[in-house]
């Protein structure tokens, strides 16, 4: 073990861990607190998808990605590349729109025709309109790689304290000393807060607020069937893959907006939506109709007002670093936690431009936001009474 | 001014309902046709659901009983095996004339009330499929009267045709009548596997032995009992011609039974599946068959309008001697449904507590499980579907497809695991795949609880239970697919949110006209 006071990351999922690991790799001594499991929450339960040409992270994701099982250790079950699948003109045009974000950074995308979807997916139908194969992105198992991180820091000798709630922390002079838990309290020489859906709670502990909004998303898995050459195939208004046992895992449509009310993540169920899912993968997929759904999930994720994650050093207190990937935290984890790490060691990050990512851009933002813009529970009831005084 | 309503959130849409019911009884054995019937006789507009006749799909998946492929090919034939689950509960004939609904071979995949992550529902909603389409039907009240399914042990041979669970005996021989074996060797000797041997007798079957690790008596005329002895394995090279078994005491004394079926009559697990999909609370209860919703004297979950009566809230030998006690739960939820729906009907007496003496059915499961662990020589399969022995499961190991480096994985297991906290199957499950498979689970969830106990020298019930998901039936994607899908939520469907900044350059500022560059390029997929 390493001497010295650890920089505290609060918050087990994947972003936490990668920046301990990170932290961690340039020999920072690190404590990660986490209320449950490691990767227990949104961060073991999602796609899986490592594709996201929009953040300024592309380019580090793109780059981490296939060296991942080596540098940690463990399996994570990458594979690269992407397949997205249109079904109707509409959709290829749309696909069409998203893939020239790739391009324009120099990422290659092959055009394919209906038939040469088929040789790679032969699960679309006839009537499929086409598609496109992506040199770059792919997809990994969540909760395999949460654990190998987790077991990656452990190996370098980093401490992760599982089933510890943080229950204040401690600001002196401006900064972050201590971290509180409900197992003891924790001195810090700098804190993380990547506490997901939590994280507005926890940096409210030191009088930052985090605008923030937790909804439920889903996702449904068949039973295996026989691999195909690139598993990260999906389309249709579906995000998803086929995990290398043969499993198809997809998710997509409507999310469902609710509070949390205490520091426990409820347990998030499934709805009827899972039927819709369904129907959209018969439809991707129409000669896979008979594959039997096996199981269902659902997970809880954050979003910020403008959908974009907060990655941002504070200037008071001035050790602390706040970090939410609003709701696409996962597949970028490998290189959020790298500019996290420098954001802890150094405030800054050399190899991304995380300018529009400060929290301070939410300065002045109304109160009542989550109302103006809808993202708030929602009962029948309620509905019924809105509509009609309104 | 009212807020508005985000369009892509399941704010305001509705799930297509086929039919409101009043009160839902789940499950047509004696506790829930007990309450159908009841609750039609106390005024309440009842529907039955049962899913036999299951589809063979399933019985060749070991779902909802392990059928070991032991039936013969009529169940392929819908029609009549429906006849015949008619003819095996007469009680179903009442059931009709009082006025219950019954509906035969129709599966409930899905339960949805109102919770902290669920606020869009109008009504409870149960998920209904048959073999061509799923629905969804809206409830006030609900009766769980879902039984208990086999509780599988491993033991070397145990993955062979002809291997099969008690329920799926008893489905094969008396609800079914489609056994397609000739002779029985039954393993556990209490009281159910008593009547499993009982009911292969009066088919005119032959019982070749009971076998028992335990060595307390049971009574079946003519039948030879083995006592205190354990299995070590199965005899024949492609159908299963026997089984071998040996005294506890004397290992080497091993000598074979022949037999071409070998029915694992343990114990049962009661059904909690869709007491944890909707959220009821559930206990450990060693005693009556481990994870059971906790409830009233009357049947209430901690879920109000859902109802637990019969099998699937514990199972004593007692239970399994006497159906007349599911029957008597099964009428009392009924009333306490009744009343609770305004309608005036006498509580029913409490059930009779559990005696004192009751078997300790987790100490008898680890007896028979450490038995079966002792005599295998290599590893031991647990969990089937996904190939993870019992070596894999306790050395927390990637799954074989998977590359991995054996000296870090040396240093990783069970106690390393537990080392950093509580022991939780759920998350084993994810790393060793111990459950994952296409039989959800059935096949291996309480053995695996059991080994994870065992290993940690810790109480069963200390291992949370791993989550149920839907769909609780392993389902065609196009059966359950939404058919009946409003236009509402094909519209406003998007793949994940609906937020511009997420989808456009996050290294510029968002523009201004970003709902409209939004819109026009990722949005909408289904729009018509």
């Amino acid at each position: 073990m390493s001497a010295g006071t650890p920089v505290v990351v609060i918050g087990g999922g994947a972003t936490g861990l990668s920046t301990a690991w990170w932290l961690r790799r340039e020999g920072v001594p690190v404590t990660v607190i986490e209320k449950g499991i490691v990767g227990w929450e949104a961060s073991g339960r999602n796609g899986g998808g490592a594709t996201h040409p929009s953040s300024p992270l592309f380019r580090e994701e793109q780059r981490l990605w296939p060296t991942m099982d080596e540098l940690l250790g463990y399996p994570t079950e990458h594979q690269p590349k992407r397949i997205r699948i249109a079904v109707t003109p509409v959709q290829l045009e749309h696909a069409e729109q998203t893939a020239e974000l790739a391009e324009r950074q120099g990422f290659p995308v092959e055009r394919l025709d209906p038939k040469a979807l088929r040789e790679l997916v032969p699960w679309v139908g006839d009537d499929v309109a086409g598609g496109m194969l992506l040199h770059y992105g792919g997809h990994a198992n969540p909760q395999r790689t949460a654990q190998a991180y987790a077991w990656a820091i452990q190996d370098l000798g980093g401490t992760i304290l599982q089933h510890t709630t943080v229950t204040g922390i401690r600001v002196q002079g401006g900064r972050a000393v201590a971290v509180e838990t409900d197992q003891g309290t924790i001195g810090c020489d700098a804190v993380v807060v990547a506490a997901g859906p939590h994280t507005a709670r926890v940096a409210a502990m030191m009088g930052v607020e985090v605008p923030l909004a937790p909804a439920r998303a889903e996702i449904l898995v068949t039973e295996p069937v026989p691999l195909i050459r690139h598993g990260g195939a999906d389309g249709n208004g579906l995000y998803g893959r086929q995990t290398l046992r043969g499993n198809l895992a997809y998710g997509g449509g409507p999310h469902e907006w609710i509070e949390l009310a205490d520091a426990r993540t409820p347990r998030p169920v499934n709805s009827p939506v899972v039927r819709s899912l369904a129907r959209r993968l018969t439809e991707m997929f129409p000669r896979l109709g008979h594959v039997r759904v096996i199981r269902s999930w659902a997970g809880v994720i954050e979003n910020t007002p403008d959908g974009r994650p907060i990655l941002d050093r504070l200037e008071d207190p001035s050790n602390v670093v706040i970090a939410t990937m609003s709701s696409v935290g996962f597949g970028l984890s490998p290189a959020s936690g790298h500019a996290l790490a420098q954001l802890v060691t150094r405030g800054r990050c050399d190899f991304a431009d995380l300018t529009w990512l400060r929290l301070g851009r939410f300065r002045g933002l109304a109160a009542d936001w989550r109302e103006q813009a809808g993202w708030v529970p929602w009962s029948a009831a309620e509905n019924v009474t809105m509509l009609s005084t309104g | 001014m009212p807020y508005p309503i985000d369009a892509t959130s399941l704010a305001g849409k509705e799930f297509p309902v086929a039919e409101h019911v009043p009160l839902l009884v789940l499950g047509g054995g004696p506790a829930g046709l007990a309450a159908a019937i009841e609750a039609a006789r106390c005024g309440l507009r009842v529907v039955l659901i049962d899913e036999h006749p299951v589809a063979s799909a399933l019985i060749g998946l070991d779902v909802p009983f392990m059928f070991g492929e032991r039936l013969d090919p009529a169940v392929q034939n819908k029609a009549r095996m429906t006849e015949r689950v008619v003819a095996a509960r007469p009680e179903l004939e009442e059931a009709f004339e009082a006025g219950v609904d019954v509906r035969l071979g129709v599966y409930a995949w899905g339960g949805f009330v109102t919770g902290a992550t669920s606020r869009t529902l109008p009504h409870p909603l149960l998920g209904l499929a048959d073999e061509e389409r799923s629905w969804l039907v809206s409830f006030d009240r609900m009766i769980v009267a879902a039984g208990a399914r086999d509780l599988a042990l491993a033991f070397p041979g145990w993955d062979r045709p002809g291997v099969m669970g008690a329920r799926g005996a008893d489905a094969a021989i008396r609800l079914y009548q489609a056994f397609a074996g000739r002779r029985l060797v039954v393993l556990g000797a209490s009281a159910l596997g008593r009547d499993v041997a009982l009911a292969a007798l009066a088919a005119g079957l032959e019982v070749a032995g009971i076998v028992d690790v335990a060595t307390q008596p049971t009574i079946v005329s003519d039948v030879p009992v083995h006592l205190g002895h354990g299995v070590h394995g199965t005899l024949g090279a492609m159908e299963l011609e026997g089984v071998r078994i040996a005294p506890l005491a004397d290992p080497g004394a091993a000598f074979d039974i022949a037999c071409d079926t070998v029915v694992c009559a343990v114990d049962l697990v009661p059904n909690v599946e869709m007491f944890d999909l909707l959220g009821c609370a559930i206990i450990w209860r060693a005693q009556v068959g481990g994870f059971v919703p906790s409830i009233d004297a009357d049947g209430r979950t901690s879920v109000p309008g859902i109802y637990a009566a019969g099998d699937c809230t514990g199972v004593t030998d007692a239970v399994i001697a006497d159906p007349g006690l599911a029957v008597a739960a099964g009428r009392r939820a009924a009333r306490a449904a009744a009343r609770d729906s305004g309608i005036e009907a006498e509580a029913l007496p409490p059930a009779p507590p559990i005696a004192d003496r009751a078997t300790d059915r987790d100490a008898m499961r680890r007896q028979w499980l450490a038995s079966h662990v002792a005599a295998t020589r290599a590893d031991l399969m647990v969990c089937r579907c996904e190939e993870v022995g019992v070596r894999d499961l306790l050395g927390v190991r990637p799954p074989r497809y998977l590359p991995y480096d054996a000296e870090k994985f040396a240093a990783r297991d069970l106690r390393t695991l537990a080392a950093d906290g509580p022991v939780n199957q759920d998350q084993v499950k994810r790393l060793t795949r111990a459950g994952m498979g296409a039989c959800q689970g059935r096949r291996c969830r309480e053995q695996v609880q059991l080994l994870l106990a065992m290993q940690g020298n810790q109480p069963t019930g200390s291992i949370p239970l791993p989550s149920y998901r839907a769909p609780l039936r392993p389902l065609p994607l196009n059966v359950l697919s939404a058919h009946d899908e409003t236009k509402q939520m094909r519209d406003n469907w998007v793949v994940w949110f609906g937020i511009p900044g997420q989808w456009l350059p996050q290294w510029e500022p968002l523009p201004d006209d970003a709902d409209m560059v939004y819109e026009s390029r990722v949005l909408r997929d289904f729009e018509t």
